[in-house]
């Protein structure tokens, strides 16, 4: 064949990338993962992850990550439900993405400010009769964050499902007698929820990471596994029980990822319809 | 289609209010006189001359729009082959694989990328720095490029290739008369994500920058963790001001280079 030569140019780049960017750094990972601080060859850091602090940490950080999309996704859904009923609804979801465009540690700064001792909110409560209230470092302020941060995320793939839904079916639901809950239960959520799912992965995988947002506004109260990696590599400088704790976390990404990509049931079916 | 009624109109209006307010809370504040974020004195400019007189952060500026510039432009090159060479692929179960590698670094946490690039430029010897932060954001800006571009590949007819080969085109003028023009609406798109993604991205860039290199990114998080700084307000006006700017252009280039073909199917 005359072009084998051409297709190795296209291909020799990218498969080095893949190699290099993709390959070799979750081998690394894995490699330092039984290293010691000392440079030994060891299981300790896979022991000492099984310990109760790093149990504890864990369970913790599963714990706000659920939070976070639980509230993002009671949030996210009416907020694209109703989208798609507006008149020039791609419109109004572009601005709702715009904020999300806004760089991350802007919005998180912000926040220091607007529930700071100082700030609106509190003078808000003092108002309502209420009297101020450390805001700032506490588990509250954290989710609301994190969930302001990750809404936009969780909108946007609902948005589409919802979009996709055929209008057809709705109708075909209240013909035949069901009311609006049963129309949403059996028929919308059921046709959105792969929506739902990614939705609720590109916001899970991400809220287990987060370390940026627990230091500007949690304080060190708050320690996810994204925290605990950061601490690791780039304070304590013990890179084998960093690349132990991201070793867990790529599992915990996999085994989300297989939860939340199950069957293409709804497209199939919209893809017909449609 | 049922017309919205006022509680869902509310709903939405308390949601686009939630989501703007921070960012005009901290723009509002860019111009207050006073020192902080509550009580707003009087009118002024100067937190927005601050941030043109510190030289520092006007370097780091241009650093952070060098380094995206750079890392969209060579990203985009190298995505643009890889989804080519994986529109070639023969082999479906080789190609799936390789899908699936690509997406690792999207769906990546920041944190793992940071962590496992901070291990291998140490290990290859690739000093910290400007070469580590660049090289950083070519490799995960390459994987959204290759998702942007392959489905405008695989839109692409295969008869037009063979048409273009019957007519005696030569190899590389089908690529860049024929293949390119098709799918430049996904190569723009690819690069404009991959430069938003690079001057948006924080976590990575702060693992392998070392001490003489900093982004803005970067640099904003040192100046937050120090406390609150009027000059942090002003850049978020500047920014927000540029963002809306690039969305705008970006959907300006997007209609205009729809070109009839592309716009049959969507």
């Amino acid at each position: 064949m005359n072009n084998k030569p051409l297709r190795t140019i296209y291909t020799i780049p990218y498969t080095a990338w893949i190699i290099l960017f993709v390959i070799a750094p979750i081998a690394l990972i894995v490699y330092y993962s039984f290293f010691d601080l000392a440079g030994n060859l060891t299981l300790d850091n896979y022991k000492s992850f099984f310990s109760s602090v790093y149990l504890k940490l864990t369970i913790s950080s599963f714990w706000y990550a659920f939070l976070i999309t639980l509230f993002s996704l009671l949030f996210a859904y009416p907020t694209a439900y109703f989208l798609t009923k507006t008149k020039h609804k791609h419109l109004w979801l572009l601005l709702i993405i715009i904020p999300s465009w806004i760089n991350l540690l802007l919005k998180t700064y912000a926040f220091i400010g607007i529930f700071g001792l100082y700030g609106p909110v509190n003078a808000f409560l003092e108002v309502m009769g209420i009297s101020k209230q450390q805001m700032l470092f506490t588990d509250f302020s954290f989710v609301f964050v994190s969930v302001y941060i990750f809404i936009p995320f969780m909108i946007l793939p609902i948005f589409n499902a919802l979009d996709k839904l055929n209008p057809a079916l709705i109708d075909a639901s209240r013909d035949l007698g069901a009311n609006a809950w049963t129309t949403f239960r059996r028929v919308i959520w059921p046709l959105t929820l792969n929506g739902v799912k990614s939705g609720i992965q590109v916001v899970f995988i991400p809220a287990l990471s987060l370390f940026m947002i627990t230091r500007l506004i949690a304080g060190n109260k708050v320690i996810t596994l994204g925290t605990a990696i950061e601490q690791q590599f780039l304070v304590t400088q013990n890179w084998g029980m960093g690349s132990t704790i991201a070793v867990f976390l790529i599992l915990f990404m996999f085994i989300i990822m297989v939860i939340t990509n199950g069957k293409e049931r709804g497209t199939t079916l919209n893809g017909k319809t449609k | 289609m049922e017309k919205l009624s006022k509680l869902p109109k509310l709903y939405l209006a308390v949601v686009f209010v939630i989501l703007y307010a921070p960012i005009f809370y901290l723009i509002f504040y860019s111009f207050n006189s006073g020192g902080g974020m509550s009580n707003f004195e009087s009118f002024t400019l100067e937190h927005y001359a601050a941030v043109f007189e510190d030289t520092r952060l006007l370097v780091i500026l241009i650093n952070t729009i060098v380094v995206a510039l750079l890392s969209a432009l060579i990203s985009t090159a190298i995505g643009v082959l890889g989804a080519i060479a994986i529109l070639f692929m023969r082999n479906k179960a080789m190609r799936n694989a390789v899908l699936s590698l690509n997406n690792i670094l999207i769906v990546s946490p920041d944190v793992i990328i940071g962590a496992s690039f901070l291990i291998l430029f140490t290990m290859i010897g690739v000093k910290l720095g400007f070469a580590s932060v660049l090289i950083s954001h070519i490799a995960f800006s390459i994987p959204i490029v290759v998702i942007m571009v392959l489905p405008k590949l695989q839109e692409m007819s295969p008869t037009l290739v063979d048409a273009a080969l019957d007519l005696g085109a030569s190899k590389r003028d089908v690529l860049t008369r024929v293949i390119i023009p098709f799918i430049k609406p996904g190569i723009l798109a690819g690069f404009f994500l991959a430069l938003t993604y690079s001057l948006d991205d924080f976590a990575v860039t702060f693992f392998v920058t070392g001490n003489g290199f900093s982004t803005l990114s970067v640099e904003i998080y040192s100046m937050a963790r120090a406390g609150i700084t009027l000059t942090i307000n002003a850049l978020s006006g500047l920014i927000f001001l540029v963002t809306v700017v690039l969305v705008i252009g970006y959907y300006a280039i997007s209609r205009k280079t729809k070109s009839p073909l592309a716009g049959v199917r969507k």
